[in-house]
């Protein structure tokens, strides 16, 4: 039987984190009522041209430095023409030629047979990140046999993320989005949360036998989750071998993920491929970016983007962070994974660390087995934990100081966990949970034991 | 060189425009050869130029917002709307024959 090799690139959309579009000044806000955050030329209307948003330009410019590309000192904008209900001016402009970053790389890890303990890092070349406009969205009534159109995302400022086909299976898939998601976060490029839209993942899936050219690619869409994703992929991979092995072909064409389902469906329309018809967009001159040698010395400091400027600026990435947190507390690599993927956790870990004569080793291990397990159990988020750090560090110190045991100690943090306002001394008081120091005592209690006399050890009639 | 059928029909459903009938296409034919006398002009080693802005400055916003907040403005072009939706067909819009 000769192996099949799946071959896995992505084209990510985040949408860039920032207070007005593109190129417009309407608002960018999840949720608000229809049609009240669209401007003249959101709604496509004659007479209206693009204005260029710094802040979009900035964000991209970060963004492509995280992720290790060249920014391309001049970049140049395109119309991409489609009809469609939410793209009201029949084009979205964007960057086909000459995009703002090219030829960059992610590195990611992944588990090695599903154990934390064997993570492996793997690296995805980034193709390139372009700036281009979102496109509005449509509500389909089925029933009326109708669209319902709202404009407030149309013209959002959106960066696509190309991501070479370096990626074999669903796992990588979503490792590698996650790490980006991580980055754009810390960058505070984009929020990033795919719940809200913000993250969007399409994948481009085909299979072939070593050593023979790449298969067929399909497109995958609609996929909301980054588990999602992972399925998603897998399923596609999946299907496309039991295709070829049956002697069926591959056809090139769009699928959409159905989460319910778990399988992906053809979306082909009849109408036969797209042609975009590209042409430069003629409202906007080429966007050139300057570095301290480039930089003209009489501009307006408002009209120049400095990309060394930004470059100083950029924050500590994930994986920075996180081979600081190694370093710092002598934790595990695999530990510092755990603790940046939780929102709020490394700040929760370090208050804690902070608060308690405990080696952060040993706190760790509280950390993430006993409380994120309590949280993931039920639900919560870090910041909803009905146990604070300042809680946990307490009850901490008592096991530090030997005052209780760490079954007690388990016992404790299970009460607290009811949130009803004890500290870990008042329910270690009320059940009676202190290790006894007294050398005296212990003997007293073993020898009833060696005596028969257990039983009033029990009781607690010879304490 | 001709306009054929099959890019005359991949024409008409890009740019959802009818070219209606043999007058029409003879005009879109004579276009097109008026157009093609570009190609006697000589353009070896030149970088092409898309626009005239090619050496302005692209001018840069601020991120405040300026704009929005005139949905009824905005309807008041609507030929059909539902609460505060644009009223669309449903699906890809098609050309429709005649």
């Amino acid at each position: 039987l000769v192996p099949w090799v799946p071959v896995v690139g992505l084209e990510v959309h985040a949408q860039i984190s920032s207070n007005s579009k593109l190129f417009s000044g309407s608002q960018v806000q999840f949720a608000a009522p229809p049609n009240s955050l669209v401007s003249f030329f959101d709604a496509s209307l004659p007479g209206t041209l693009p204005v260029l948003n710094r802040r979009c330009v900035e964000a991209a410019v970060m963004t492509g430095l995280a992720l290790n590309c060249r920014v391309n000192k001049k970049s140049l904008f395109d119309r991409k023409h489609y009809f469609y209900a939410d793209l009201p001016a029949g084009y979205q402009i964007t960057q086909q030629r000459v995009p703002i970053a090219v030829n960059g790389s992610l590195s990611y890890s992944v588990c090695v047979d599903n154990k934390m303990s064997q993570m492996v890092t793997k690296t995805v070349r980034i193709k390139q990140i372009q700036l281009e406009q979102d496109s509005g969205k449509s509500l389909h009534d089925d029933t009326r046999s109708q669209t319902l159109v709202d404009l407030n995302r149309a013209g959002v400022g959106l960066m696509e993320v190309v991501m070479e086909p370096d990626m074999c299976c669903g796992e990588e898939a979503a490792a590698a989005v996650r790490e980006l998601q991580l980055i754009l976060q810390t960058l505070g490029s984009s929020q990033a949360v795919m719940a809200e839209g913000q993250l969007r993942v399409d994948a481009n899936v085909s299979v072939h036998h070593p050593g023979e050219p790449y298969g067929v690619r399909t497109e995958v869409k609609n996929i909301n989750s980054l588990r999602f994703l992972a399925k998603a992929v897998d399923y596609e991979i999946q299907r496309q071998i039991e295709e070829l092995e049956n002697g069926g072909t591959i056809l090139n064409e769009t699928r959409a993920f159905d989460s319910k389902l778990g399988c992906t469906i053809s979306m082909r329309d009849k109408e036969g491929k797209q042609d975009y018809r590209f042409m430069p967009e003629p409202n906007l001159p080429p966007l050139i970016l300057y570095d301290a040698k480039s930089l003209p010395a009489n501009m307006n400091h408002q009209q120049v983007v400095n990309i060394n400027s930004i470059h100083e600026r950029l924050p500590d990435l994930p994986s920075v962070k996180r081979a600081k947190l190694v370093e710092q507390y002598g934790i595990l690599p695999e530990h510092s994974f755990t603790l940046l993927n939780e929102d709020g956790l490394t700040e929760f870990f370090e208050n804690v660390v902070n608060q308690t004569q405990m080696k952060p080793k040993k706190v760790i291990g509280w950390i993430l087995k006993d409380l994120l397990s309590y949280l993931r159990q039920h639900s919560l988020t870090v910041k909803e934990s009905p146990v604070s750090s300042f809680l946990l560090a307490d009850l901490l110190n008592l096991l530090e100081k030997k005052e209780i045991s760490s079954t007690a100690a388990k016992q404790v943090l299970a009460e607290l966990w009811k949130g009803e306002g004890k500290t870990p001394l008042d329910i270690v008081k009320e059940n009676k949970l202190e290790l006894i120091q007294d050398q005296k005592e212990l003997e007293k209690i073993c020898q009833a034991v060696i005596d028969g006399r257990e039983n009033e050890v029990i009781t607690g009639s010879l304490c | 060189q001709t306009v054929t059928v099959e890019v005359l029909a991949h024409l008409e459903h890009l740019a959802l425009v009818d070219f209606r009938d043999s007058e029409g296409v003879e005009r879109l034919q004579k276009a097109i050869q008026f157009a093609d006398q570009l190609h006697e002009v000589n353009t070896d080693g030149i970088e092409p130029m898309d626009s005239v802005l090619e050496d302005r400055c692209l001018y840069l916003r601020d991120d405040d917002v300026t704009e929005g907040n005139c949905m009824k403005e905005l309807m008041k072009n609507a030929r059909e709307k539902v609460e505060e939706y644009f009223v669309a067909p449903p699906g890809i819009v098609l050309l429709i024959k005649i």
